[in-house]
């Protein structure tokens, strides 16, 4: 287990196990998201109370709980880095921020559109809200403040704490909707017990979930395989992969 | 249920089909950058290797 894992963080097994992955993550990606658009879109039943209305739940929680993992994810990867300074680590941690803002975005759109139609209004600063923008702008300033260092070692470093710093604001995220008065309705899939969703209607919700989380993988795997090429100058490995390419 | 039906989503088809719309937006640039940047990353390591074969 141990030896796996120090292959793991070694960049030339890293590369080369990346880049086997990826396409089956991709492909089951597309399978899975493909199968939960057509059957959130067609086949579950319209909601009681918001008719067709409420099937933007199947773009808007998914996207939502992945601007979280992506998150924590990234969080994980710079403490990881900081503390054991793992190469792989850092271009984890670096490669997760892109990705963080378009699932964030999607939640925020998604959101405003969704809340223009059954709260009457695009935005409100309402906690689950604002917090959720707080979290695009921490993206956004971790890649400002990673761009800001032309050595990437001290952009790795600078940029970690950082995002450890800014983690503070997921459980925030999280628990807006129990701890103030929100807007946002409360969790039905992610709680303790039986989700308060029709079965129905919850399928293509876990097809939506698993997707996102399998392309986040072979998204995140092919940036991190860029990140290391760009940190191990002349490496025989990569004189090797060129040579190849 | 007609296609009609369908895109009309019982009223919601300017609620529904934007949302949609977006996030596959978001999604598809999400792959197609990483992309990039990879490939981007691996140009840079081809010419920094041309480089080091022949100093000039």
């Amino acid at each position: 287990m141990w030896t796996w894992i120090h292959k793991f963080g070694s960049p030339p097994h890293f590369y080369r196990i990346a880049a086997l992955l990826t396409p089956w993550f991709g492909w089951i990606a597309a399978i899975l998201i493909a199968t939960g658009l057509v059957w959130g879109l067609v086949f579950a039943p319209a909601d009681y109370q918001q008719g067709d209305g409420f099937r933007i739940l199947y773009v808007h929680a998914p996207s939502a709980w992945m601007s979280l993992f992506t998150y924590v994810v990234m969080a994980l990867a710079a403490g990881i880095g900081l503390v054991w300074r793992i190469k792989v680590a850092h271009a984890v941690a670096a490669s997760c921020a892109p990705i963080g803002v378009a699932f964030t975005a999607s939640a925020l759109v998604t959101g405003a559109v969704w809340g223009q139609k059954m709260w009457g209004t695009w935005w409100e600063w309402d906690p689950r809200l604002t917090s959720e923008l707080i979290l695009l702008f921490l993206y956004f300033g971790y890649m400002a403040l990673r761009s800001a260092y032309d050595d990437p070692q001290r952009a790795d470093r600078a940029s970690a704490v950082l995002a450890l710093v800014g983690v503070v604001n997921v459980p925030i995220i999280h628990y807006s909707v129990v701890w103030w008065n929100s807007l946002h309705q409360v969790a039905s899939v992610a709680k303790i017990g039986r989700p308060s969703i029709a079965p129905e209607m919850l399928v293509p919700l876990i097809l939506m979930f698993f997707g996102f989380n399998i392309l986040f993988g072979a998204v995140l795997l092919t940036r991190v395989r860029g990140e290391v090429l760009l940190r191990e100058r002349s490496a025989d490995w990569i004189r090797a992969l060129v040579a190849k390419s | 249920m007609s296609l009609r039906d369908f895109l009309h989503m019982g009223g919601y088809a300017a609620y529904v089909w934007p949302s949609y719309l977006f996030t596959i937006a978001a999604i598809g640039w999400m792959v197609i950058a990483a992309r990039r940047a990879h490939r981007r990353a691996l140009e840079i390591a081809r010419k920094r290797v041309v480089m080091e074969k022949s100093p000039s």
